[in-house]
């Protein structure tokens, strides 16, 4: 990939800044119980849409690496593996501490809480398998095949299973998402610019770590 | 395609033949339901629905688990070499997978029966039960069968094997603990349809990926 210019982590910055600042000061719809907590939706929703991001980037370089094997997309599917998971469990904490104002208590056993936590133990599943594979070749066909399979399992655990099932979370279990909010065109102002700047975060981070790991592997 | 046939043959004619390993799996199934017995029935009557099905998928998830891995894990590194030059992987990956359904199936008919014998019979819609068995055999299988063709790569397999299928395999458990809970219930067939599709849906999803992704295992 080739992110030798820098615009966009002036832009990751700038819009980080922008999210932060009007994130918690602009004015948000008042609802019941949500009350100020809403503003979560700023800081906890994002780190989910990264981290689905990052995984499909990931499962993307997958696909790469059964492709055409040797190319060094390995360490670049392992790596938005990483990223992604760490998106992960910031989106998990950022989501405990809006549950321990809301529903009362960190863990309220939702179903969508489970499902993430699942989810975030079969890409751990992941590197404990590459950790257990020795030869490199073999690292990376069968962590490719398996983050394939990882990704497919993250979809219902993740998308489908909370959407069936009575849940307290906004947005699954007939309880209103995000567009039955009122003023929810003045919260998408900074809701997706706060995606994308999550998001380009976590491409800044992959590409340092990457490069790191080329240096590491060339002076060996 | 046309090699499935005599591979499902020899898997089951080497499955009566080395008959100390079925008789072993039936004799876990009984000491897992006998444990189950021991520690719940002792005073009379004082099981729930709901931990009948809590321990029913216990006991069906470990012999399955038991079971299905050693459908890679215990094969000999010469007789793969050998099976690669006779079948296409695609047929050894579809005739596995139809083979553990069916040792899948059968497992989870025993476990019923053993259960009705000594912990009671709950169950009010039996047919929603016994397709639900159905089904559910078919994903633990399919997702099994793949995921030992992985672990059997790994250093140290069994280890692997538990830590990749664990949470691969909760979607498909969730979907079933709600359909058994429905069928204990005796409640209309109409609830459950959006279950059975999930599960079908979940099921078709996970042999699509094993048939498209063994021949990258298999290669090694």
């Amino acid at each position: 990939m080739n992110l030798k210019k820098h615009w966009w982590k002036a832009l990751a910055i700038v819009l980080l800044v922008y999210v932060h600042t009007v994130g918690l000061l602009a004015e948000v719809p008042r609802l019941n119980i949500l009350n100020e907590t809403i503003r979560a939706l700023y800081f906890h929703v994002p780190m989910w849409f990264g981290m689905v991001l990052l995984y499909a980037v990931s499962v993307y370089y997958a696909i790469l690496c059964l492709r055409k094997p040797g190319q060094g997309y390995d360490t670049w599917s392992v790596n938005f593996a990483h990223t992604g998971t760490l998106l992960g469990i910031l989106g998990m904490i950022t989501g405990m501490l809006w549950a321990n104002y809301t529903w009362g208590s960190p863990w309220h056993g939702d179903p969508k809480q489970n499902g993430a936590a699942i989810a975030l133990l079969v890409y751990l599943a992941y590197f404990v398998l590459r950790g257990s594979l020795e030869s490199e070749e073999q690292k990376e066909r069968l962590s490719a095949v398996y983050n394939l399979f990882a990704f497919a399992a993250m979809v219902p655990l993740i998308f489908i299973i909370p959407r069936l099932t009575e849940s307290v979370h906004p947005g699954s279990g007939g309880n209103p998402g995000f567009n039955a909010y009122d003023l929810d065109s003045r919260m998408r102002l900074v809701f997706y610019p706060a995606v994308i700047g999550w998001f380009l975060v976590g491409l800044w981070l992959v590409n340092i770590r990457v490069r790191v790991q080329q240096v590491n592997k060339s002076n060996s | 395609m046309k090699g499935i046939l005599p591979l499902l043959t020899k898997e089951l004619k080497l499955e009566f033949r080395k008959q100390s390993t079925l008789a072993g799996i039936a004799l876990y199934l009984f000491s897992l339901t006998f444990i189950c017995y021991l520690t719940f029935k002792l005073k009379q009557q004082s099981i729930q629905p709901v931990t009948w099905s809590a321990l029913f998928w216990l006991v069906i998830l470990f012999a399955v688990m038991n079971s299905v891995a050693k459908s890679f894990i215990g094969e000999r590194k010469g007789l793969s070499i050998y099976y690669y030059y006779l079948a296409s992987p695609q047929a050894i990956i579809i005739s596995k997978i139809i083979y553990n359904t069916v040792l899948a199936f059968a497992l989870s008919a025993m476990a019923y029966f053993l259960f009705v014998v000594f912990i009671g019979n709950p169950v009010q819609d039996s047919f929603l039960f016994v397709l639900t068995l159905v089904l559910t055999s078919w994903g633990l299988a399919s997702s099994l069968s793949f995921i030992s063709a992985i672990a059997a790569k790994a250093s140290n397999s069994h280890v692997v094997m538990a830590v990749l299928s664990f949470p691969v395999l909760i979607a498909v458990l969730l979907m079933a603990i709600r359909l058994s809970k429905n069928a204990l219930d005796g409640l209309d067939f109409s609830v459950s349809t959006d279950e059975l599709y999930n599960l079908l849906a979940i099921n078709c999803i996970s042999t699509a990926l094993a048939y498209v992704l063994f021949p990258y295992i298999w290669r090694s």
